[in-house]
């Protein structure tokens, strides 16, 4: 077998050789010569592509069904196909999304969708593990390599530049069904017949094996349907709408923040409504933009994000009243507005202040500055129209107790909501999807059933500290500036303005945003 | 020689034990619903769910004479029996049941053995199936929880175990997996397995040798296993201080993992008399890796540390044994 290229798998059997190393110096008593020359080859026969030994199961019996086909779920799919101890495993992904069957790049002309997700140095090297990035290329995409940061009060902003951490961006925005539409393109690549894997319709009920299957009953008499039986009777039961009726090992609930599966699994979340919602929409400018721009206003945070040729994506955080109002103005109107939010309304331009001299004189002690830290505050170029619909959509904060149970394993918005102002959810997503991924992959090279819930533990261990600690910054950030108190805002200077002085502190800021999985303040 | 096997075997007839001494109570909630039951049991099953009193014994627990699990003949137990391996099978793999241990130990010892048998048979560590095609057994199988993921990896797996009840356990467990339903389970002994000049690729005997009466001879059997050249993997606790205290002290005192008395001090193998008992077995011994707890992650980990748990691959000559082993 050559090489391949999925570097996240080959990860795991870095693994098995480096403890493959260790045995040698662990090997005290080892006689000097190894006999694997006179080892014989086994009964040589080549890999063949994998069947189920013996008994072949139907084709309604599957490894892994994923219920949810977006950009999560396909990500779990495109994942195990390109893993060499998981590409074998039948997978199938249910989602009645018409988009599933694209089979061709999406025009790069024409106006941007509203929906996009800022994606991070770690997602990226994710789709470039499992070969997806190359159609992200291929189609509308826009990096930035400048992020600015600021609030109302005036009194601090901070910019971050991909230089100060020696990389060429710091994120990339691309359009949500890009991101779909690229995975799919990976998908059938790699599945010669895609058809078969995605079944487009929707589930209709789930049946978990009961906890205790009834063993006794089939060891008692097995002829083949009732081994037929058996068998089924101890993987997840799935009903289809177009009254198809699959089994599977192991559920993938990728179904969104409203998970269906979520809910019929019995799994309980925790949570919040924050008193906001978002709007999202595009507008364009008169010349490109190519930085991330964040403005904290008293109602919550406004995003300017670039999305190739004269275009920006708005996400803007307001109270749902608020929301309401902007979505039903006139476009000239919320022009102006998003403008005015951008720029001198609701409090100054954060220019060099008493605080600012203060701040400096306190941190150059530290030493050794961002280079970005001479950088002055810009104003977002303006925007000059609206050219797509505004949605509007309500914020909350939801964490599931549970990721996985015995053959169901939640992912993405399944598993947990965040706030969106750090644009931080979808990349939680796919660090999900790529630890869930090579959890099975583990699983498989160890010969586990991989629908055992001690297997899928591991993943709910690596992923729930992550998420968890995510959720709380971002919910930290929404609270802080929930809070328009004197004080209080002078502090969030002083903290924008560590973050900006600081320069290692800095550096680890953009590091976690960027999707490493330090803490920034406890490394 | 296998009359007194492994800890999994002994822990499974310790579990029974306690189930007998509590009454009927069945240890699964689920197994309680008289619907898991074909409808000529579900009287049996009920009446038992419903009495608190020691019941009298449903049928002669060892009753079934031993040809009857010997081979397959499942259809030929009564439905107490049936009902009772069911719950047993239940805990065996019951990852928090009684035999947590060795489902936690489990992936390490397997990814352990996955490793050296791919390098042993020049199979490639990339493949999902890498032991395809190869003759396996699993001495001492109990449930089969390493029977079952050797069969997963594409081995052609034997498990054997002198106790019939867990033969028929893994047996009915093995069967709801099309991968794991070819393992051929088998209640007989290696010695018997000698006898009929059976042969294997590998031979994998793990968490057994410190039970048996005479680990030199239980040596013997499984080199004479081994096809030459082919692969021996033994596994045990050392005898020594760390090992008194974390797996004696430790394990069953003071974890409760095990039913105390599972391991005896005196009748632990240290390393070096592994080594030598495989050598005049003509097996010489190519890698030896320790197993490390942390109780922190609650993890089970490779190390080089032989002191506690450890396992060994040995590789079988292939001439005939020399009638001077040194």
């Amino acid at each position: 077998m050559t090489p391949t290229p999925a570097r996240a798998s080959a990860a795991a059997a870095h693994a098995l050789l480096r403890r493959t190393r260790c045995f040698a110096a662990a090997n005290r008593i080892r006689t000097a010569s190894r006999a694997f020359s006179s080892a014989p080859a086994g009964a040589s026969e080549p890999q063949g592509p994998e069947k189920v030994g013996g008994v072949r199961a139907g084709d309604d019996e599957l490894d892994v069904a994923i219920v949810g086909g977006g950009m999560v779920g396909l990500a779990v799919a495109c994942a195990l196909s390109n893993m060499p101890l998981t590409k074998h495993l039948r997978v199938a992904v249910i989602d009645s999304n018409p988009a599933l069957k694209s089979t061709n790049y999406l025009k790069k002309d024409g106006i941007p969708d509203s929906r996009v997700s800022t994606v991070t140095p770690a997602t990226i090297s994710f789709f470039r593990d499992i070969g997806a990035w190359e159609h992200i290329l291929q189609q509308r995409h826009a990096f930035f390599g400048k992020m600015q940061v600021w609030d109302y009060t005036g009194l601090g902003y901070t910019r971050y530049n991909s230089r100060d951490v020696c990389k060429e961006y710091l994120g990339c925005v691309v359009e949500n069904k890009v991101l779909c539409n690229s995975l799919l393109l990976r998908l059938q690549e790699q599945k010669e017949d895609i058809k078969k894997m995605v079944y487009p319709t929707r589930l209709a009920s789930l049946a978990f094996p009961s906890k205790s299957r009834n063993v006794g009953v089939a060891g008692l008499k097995p002829p083949s349907t009732e081994a037929e039986e058996l068998r089924r009777s101890n993987l997840v039961k799935l009903d289809l709408s177009d009254g198809q009726t699959l089994y599977s090992k192991l559920v993938v609930g990728a179904d969104g923040s409203k998970s269906n599966v979520r809910q019929i699994a019995g799994i309980k979340t925790t949570g919040w409504s924050y008193p906001q919602s978002a709007i999202i929409c595009t507008v364009e400018h008169t010349a490109a933009n190519d930085c991330a721009w964040q403005r904290f206003l008293p109602s919550g945070p406004i995003a300017l994000l670039p999305i190739g040729d004269n275009f920006s994506n708005i996400v803007w955080t307001m109270s749902p009243e608020e929301a309401s109002r902007h979505k039903s103005m006139s476009p000239e109107d919320f022009v102006m507005s998003v403008n005015r939010a951008l720029d001198f309304g609701y409090g100054p331009h954060p220019n060099s202040s008493s605080l600012d001299h203060y701040v400096e004189r306190l941190f150059s002690d530290f030493g050794g500055t961002a280079a970005s830290t001479k950088e002055c505050f810009e104003v977002p170029p303006r925007a000059t129209g609206l050219i797509s619909e505004r949605m509007a959509f309500p914020l909350s904060l939801m964490h599931s107790h549970d990721y996985v149970s015995k053959r169901l394993a939640l992912v993405g918005d399944a598993a947990h909501t965040v706030h969106p102002l750090a644009g931080q959810g979808v990349n939680l997503g796919f660090g999900d999807a790529a630890a869930l991924a090579e959890v099975i992959s583990e699983g498989v090279s160890v010969g586990a059933d991989i629908g055992d819930l001690s297997l899928l533990n591991r993943y709910e261990n690596d992923r729930k500290a992550a998420n968890v600690a995510m959720a709380a910054v971002l919910d930290g950030f929404q609270k802080m500036y929930s809070v328009d108190f004197g004080p209080l805002n002078v502090l969030r200077a002083a903290a924008f303005h560590g973050a900006q002085y600081i320069s290692p502190l800095k550096k680890n800021i953009i590091s976690y945003a960027m999707g490493d999985r330090k803490s920034p303040l406890f490394s | 020689m296998l009359r007194r096997v492994a800890p999994p075997l002994r822990r499974a007839l310790a579990s029974s034990a306690v189930q007998h001494r509590g009454g009927a109570r069945l240890p699964d909630p689920g197994l309680s619903s008289p619907h898991a039951l074909p409808p000529q049991w579900r009287r049996w099953a009920s009446a038992a769910a419903a009495s608190s009193l020691p019941p009298p014994p449903p049928s002669p627990p060892r009753g079934p004479p031993r040809h009857a699990g010997g081979g397959s003949a499942a259809s030929s137990l009564n439905p107490a029996e049936v009902a009772k391996f069911a719950a047993i099978a239940e805990t065996w793999w019951d990852a928090q049941g009684p035999f947590k241990p060795l489902h936690l130990m489990n992936p390490t010892r397997l990814s352990f053995i996955r490793s050296t048998l791919c390098r042993h048979f020049r199979r490639d560590p990339y493949s999902a199936k890498p032991l395809e095609g190869l003759k396996v057994i699993d001495v001492g199988c109990g449930g089969g929880i390493l029977s079952e993921p050797l069969a997963r990896m594409g081995a052609t797996v034997t498990g054997i175990d002198a106790v019939d009840k867990n033969i028929k356990i893994a047996h009915i467990h093995a069967a709801s997996d099309p991968t794991t339903a070819s393992i051929e389970y088998c209640c007989t002994t290696a010695e018997d397995l000698v006898k009929e000049n059976k042969q294997f690729d590998a031979v994998i005997s793990l968490e057994v040798i410190e039970h048996v009466a005479n680990p030199l001879e239980f040596c013997q059997s499984l080199s004479a296993l081994t096809v030459p050249n082919g692969a021996t993997v033994i596994s045990t606790i050392n005898r020594s201080m760390r090992a008194y205290a974390a797996a004696i002290v430790g394990a069953e005192y003071i974890l409760r993992w095990l039913p105390i008395g599972t391991h005896e001090w005196s009748k632990l193998v240290t390393p070096e008399e592994l080594v030598l008992a495989l050598q005049r077995a003509s097996i010489s011994v190519e890698e030896m890796a320790g197993f490390f707890y942390n109780p922190l992650t609650r993890e089970w980990s490779v190390s080089d540390d032989i002191s506690i748990n450890y396992i060994a691959y040995g590789i079988k000559k292939s001439e005939a044994p020399s009638a001077t082993p040194q």
